[in-house]
């Protein structure tokens, strides 16, 4: 009986994660805003090749972004953001790998928008801090729309900014991602 | 038996769940990458500024840009304290340069020197890259003209337009060999209209070795010498030398240097140096370059 039971659990478990989907995205958005109140310009830059991929099994979600894909308004910015301070160069990929903490009150299969935490860890400029943020997934016609805000100290990333322009570059930057997956056929 | 039996079972169970916690830190990148061709990818930033110090580098400014460009020679070092080591004379050249393409530059300017105005046209048919079909050099080609604004020397002879011009054409071979590291050769042939003697030629031609090492993120150092082959007057001239460094400070360039020669347009410092190094006729000098975007990127604003 005891083990019957059990043999039903294990029945459950694998038919649940037969259950479970893949899905991905390489034209994910990804907003960068490191902008403060003494900028004379808006210090904006943003890029649309990120890859994303989420399992809805296991809440699994992961990014990885190309620096280089960070297009500004001003070339001079840009420059500047590849050459002096992510160093693209020397670190050409930002990686992100974490979960969605509350994955198990999602329901993937029915249209809808639920809250999400995200946490994981962030790797910029060589550098991997531990982040946490709330995020917005919306689950639409068997696609996935992921949006979510938050802020990083670029310090914690060694990101430097000199003396002469510390007050014109927020300490800050502000990403904002929106990805639309879709499934994985794998 | 029987005990042994469910024993495994929680023993699947337990694999099964810590299956479920080691798949978070399984990389789903693998699943969706791997496909991608490699891309030609130009390379960038092989200078920070369109010239090294006085001639033009393999570098192009970015489409929809100006490059404003203060440049300032003083006077020679074996002056001395009298006149302040040269700080007290200034030669000066103001400049507007344009990016219209990625591979596609021209400029203007103005040098107190012989009241001079010059300008150019700048074209790489081939840019240094990576990826598939991609080329280990930038390959450009320069154009340039220059007109004295000097009264006549001798106005009671027959003074034509064209003696106040003289025309320059160089080609550019340059590599950006690391993040530090930078080199370019570049053959010139500057022909003037007008020569002072008749024994003077009309042609010179010159080549440039110039280059680029990194010190930092922000500070860079670099020289720019032309050798002339042909057409270097019997005495009283040398061959141009300037060694210096790039300062960049958020929106401008400093280029800080020494250099034997006043002139600031390819005619003036290639044919027209006077300085010795070896007698410290060298004068300080500073170019100023602050890049304004007139265009903005559209890519970042779709």
């Amino acid at each position: 009986m005891k083990n019957h039971l059990l043999l039903a659990t294990v029945l459950m478990l694998v038919a649940t994660s037969s259950f479970g989907q893949k899905f991905f995205t390489k034209s994910g958005k990804i907003d960068f805003d490191a902008t403060s109140p003494a900028s004379p310009e808006k210090i904006e830059g943003v890029n649309r090749t990120a890859t994303c991929v989420v399992d809805t099994k296991t809440g699994a979600i992961q990014f990885a972004v190309l620096m280089k894909g960070f297009a500004f308004e001003r070339a001079l910015m840009e420059e500047h953001f590849n050459e002096n301070y992510v160093e693209s160069h020397k670190f050409p990929k930002a990686e992100f790998k974490g979960s969605i903490i509350n994955n198990e009150t999602i329901n993937y299969a029915k249209d809808g928008t639920y809250s999400v935490t995200v946490k994981g860890k962030l790797t910029i400029h060589g550098e991997t801090k531990e982040v946490e943020t709330p995020g917005k997934l919306t689950v639409q016609g068997g696609k996935i729309n992921a949006n979510a805000s938050f802020s990083i100290l670029l310090s914690d990333y060694k990101v430097s900014i000199p003396g002469l322009v510390a007050d014109k570059v927020s300490k800050t930057a502000k990403l904002i991602i929106s990805c639309s997956l879709e499934p994985l056929k794998s | 038996m029987k005990k042994l039996s469910s024993q495994f079972v929680t023993g699947v169970v337990l694999l099964l769940f810590s299956s479920n916690l080691f798949a978070q830190d399984e990389d789903l990148l693998k699943l969706v990458g791997g496909d991608e061709k490699p891309t030609k990818e130009r390379v960038k930033y092989a200078f920070k500024s369109p010239r090294v110090i006085n001639g033009h580098s393999m570098e192009f400014l970015n489409p929809g840009t100006m490059d404003f460009r203060i440049l300032h020679r003083f006077g020679q070092l074996d002056q001395g304290y009298k006149n302040f080591f040269g700080l007290d004379q200034a030669s000066m050249r103001m400049g507007f340069d344009f990016g219209i393409l990625q591979n596609l530059m021209v400029g203007v300017g103005r040098s107190t020197y012989k009241k001079e105005v010059d300008a150019f046209i700048k074209y790489a048919p081939v840019r240094q890259s990576t990826g598939p079909w991609s080329s280990p050099v930038t390959f450009a080609l320069v154009s340039g003209i220059t007109m004295d604004g000097l009264p006549w020397a001798d106005p009671n002879r027959k003074n034509f337009f064209t003696s106040r011009l003289a025309y320059y054409f160089q080609a550019i071979i340059g590599r950006k060999f690391s993040e530090g590291l930078t080199l370019q050769v570049s053959p010139t042939m500057v022909h003037k209209n007008l020569v002072q003697l008749q024994t003077d030629p009309n042609n010179i031609y010159a080549i440039g070795v110039g280059g680029r090492l990194k010190l930092s993120q922000r500070i860079a150092f670099t020289w720019d010498y032309s050798h002339v082959i042909i057409g270097m007057p019997d005495s009283g001239y040398y061959h141009p030398l300037s060694v210096g460094f790039d300062i960049e400070t958020g929106g401008h360039v400093f280029q800080l240097h020494f250099s034997n020669s006043t002139g600031m347009n390819e005619r003036a410092f290639i044919t027209e140096t006077t300085g010795k190094w070896g007698k410290a006729e060298v004068r300080f000098g500073f170019n100023l370059s602050r890049v304004f975007q007139i265009k903005k990127n559209k890519k970042a604003n779709e």
